[in-house]
């Protein structure tokens, strides 16, 4: 059954949104973070595991120095302090995504705290996000559940496990209690996401493919009446993977909250499961006495100490920060700060970026991706840059465009064959033929037809009224079917009546 | 008084998953209580002047270089488990979490 929600309006007008935010972002070193298997993605099930992974008796591990220091990394882009001193602590629950039956996690003393993010939002607005801790943990293993109805756990005979990712490297980022944000709060919740995406892959400590689960959110979200300050009860919403989810999901939660609030009953403090396909929640687990974790210092690894001079060190080796990068990426570009704000807000920066760097101008990366994929991919329902347009084709489109092979209508034609996996640019416009017509003979003959089959028009232009050659290019245009170059069918026309223009 | 009580057998039982009868948690109430009363006895011999440990020896970051070391094949990781399919554990659907 689903449940009631409000509309998000008039959720708005009765109640002000509290929200908070653990993302985790698993670290891209090259081995786990207690373990010398592989931390790789994708390959065949548990055979990047070794002996610490799978949590035999008597095994002991050794934390990765190299996890450690991006940890410290993602502390110090997200403004925190980073601890002189602090320890690993045993998560201890029973479930099969972790054999040991803990999870090797920080407690009461993370690796960075007290930190805080600036997110700009869409008109430009700057919201400070307060953020709690960022700790160093160990991701859990794959569960598939079978049987019953496909994919979801209620129903399920039985599960599969593959422990590849039991042991990867994580960082748990926690937000302070974010208020004041009203009704942006589900943008807010976007951007805040989008914004710690782009600084872990700014600092090349992760992937942050979202796709892959390499940046995952649970989103928490509460309603209060208007001037209370006490919070409400909140419900926190696991794994919302993409940045268009996260605003979904907090939108739908503020208006599930505000319905249940309405008619007078509490909201049940629980997780909630994200639906892509519905757009909705589901009631997950109630938070309960199975939330006892039962922490304790984990007594098989000893303290990590970070020096102010270590500390120093790492500092000194972080990229220019995101908010500079744009900067300095506008000023590169040469866009004017609306089309570069429409750039950032359609979440196709770093397309652009990889596709000038390929090789395309500024103003043609701009006007492929602005121009013609935003858009198939908000048809699509995808993130731009999941729609699979590679900074390569781009530049071979326009090379073709630039070249005089094919003209833009034709290009963009040519990009539909490549979404639809046609092939490369070159092959479709040899497959569907679509090569502008280029040797001057046949535009000629159809020059000749169009300038005959309007005569008046002819003699206007060669009266000096330029501007009625037009009707003839279109002519000449219609009887090559598009295949002909604008621009040269115009030269030729005034060509062949003797017109200087 | 014992630091362990039934209520707290009880408890963890259920946090573990395991199923316990009334006499079970009778008699691992005491025997545990025994158990912790004797560990607390280390408090007693710490002074006030000696700091809680989590380590026995006075290390700091033993680390390891980011190198990859050994692995297992599927075959080895599964040949321990009770059951498996396609290369993966099989285990009972857990109903009530997720």
């Amino acid at each position: 059954m689903s449940d009631a929600i409000l509309s998000f309006e008039e959720a708005m007008e009765k109640y002000d949104p509290v929200l908070g935010f653990e993302v985790h972002v698993e670290l891209n070193t090259k081995t786990k973070m207690f373990s010398s298997a592989p931390n790789v993605f994708g390959d065949e099930p548990n055979t990047n595991v070794n002996e610490v992974d799978l949590g035999m008796p008597g095994v002991l591990p050794v934390l990765n120095k190299t996890a450690v220091e991006s940890s410290i990394k993602i502390g110090l882009a997200l403004n925190c302090k980073i601890a002189e001193y602090c320890r690993f602590a045993r998560k201890n629950y029973f479930y099969p995504d972790t054999p040991k039956n803990f999870q090797t996690s920080q407690y009461d003393e993370p690796i960075a705290y007290d930190g805080y993010l600036d997110i700009e939002l869409s008109d430009g607005t700057v919201f400070r996000v307060e953020i709690e801790r960022a700790h160093m943990e160990e991701d859990a293993g794959k569960l598939t559940h079978l049987g019953g109805s496909a994919g979801r756990i209620q129903g399920a005979d039985y599960s599969l496990v593959d422990y590849n990712r039991a042991g990867v490297p994580l960082v748990e980022i926690v937000t302070k209690p974010i208020q004041g944000a009203g009704s942006r709060a589900p943008e807010l919740a976007k951007a805040y996401v989008a914004a710690v995406r782009e600084i872990v892959k700014n600092l090349g400590v992760s992937d942050a493919r979202m796709e892959r689960g390499n940046v995952r959110c649970d989103a928490n979200v509460s309603l209060r009446p208007h001037g209370r300050e006490r919070f409400g009860i909140r419900s926190e919403t696991k794994n919302v993977n993409s940045l268009r989810a996260v605003e979904h999901a907090v939108r739908y939660e503020i208006q599930r909250h505000a319905a249940v609030l309405d008619s007078g009953e509490p909201v049940v403090q629980e997780t909630r499961h994200w639906h892509e396909d519905t757009r909705t929640t589901t009631s997950g687990r109630a938070k309960s006495d199975a939330d006892d974790y039962r922490y304790f210092p984990e007594p098989d690894l000893v303290p990590v100490v970070a020096s102010r001079e270590w500390v120093e060190e790492l500092r000194a080796t972080l990229p220019e920060p995101p908010a500079e990068r744009r900067k300095r990426l506008q000023a590169d570009w040469g866009y004017s700060d609306l089309e570069f704000r429409d750039v950032v807000n359609a979440g196709v920066m770093d397309e652009i970026e990889e596709t000038i760097a390929a090789g395309a101008a500024a103003s043609v990366a701009r006007k492929w991706w602005m121009g013609e994929i935003v858009g198939r991919a908000k048809n699509a329902d995808v993130d731009p840059g999941q729609l699979g347009v590679e900074p390569a084709t781009i530049v071979e489109l326009s090379k073709l465009v630039e070249d005089g092979k094919i003209n833009n209508k034709m290009a963009t034609e040519v990009l539909d064959g490549v979404l639809a996996g046609e092939g490369t640019p070159a092959e479709i416009v040899e497959k569907r033929g679509l090569a502008v017509v280029s040797d001057d003979g046949p535009l000629l003959e159809a020059i000749d037809a169009a300038l005959a089959a309007q005569p008046d028009v002819a003699d206007k232009i060669r009266g000096g009224k330029v501007q009625a050659i037009g009707a003839i290019v279109g002519g000449v245009m219609k009887a090559t079917r598009g295949q002909a170059d604008a621009g040269r069918v115009r030269e030729l026309i005034l060509e062949k009546l003797g017109v200087n223009a | 008084m014992a630091a362990i009580n039934r209520d707290d057998v009880a408890h963890l039982a259920r946090l573990a998953h395991i199923e316990m009868s009334a006499e079970e948690l009778d008699r691992m109430a005491g025997e545990l209580a025994v158990i912790v009363d004797a560990v607390k006895s280390v408090s007693e011999a710490a002074g006030e002047d000696v700091p809680a440990t989590s380590h026995p020896i006075p290390l700091n970051n033993v680390f390891r270089e980011d190198v990859v070391g050994h692995t297992f094949t599927a075959d080895q990781a599964l040949s321990g488990a009770p059951d498996s399919d396609e290369n993966r554990f099989k285990v009972p659907a857990i109903l009530d979490e997720a």
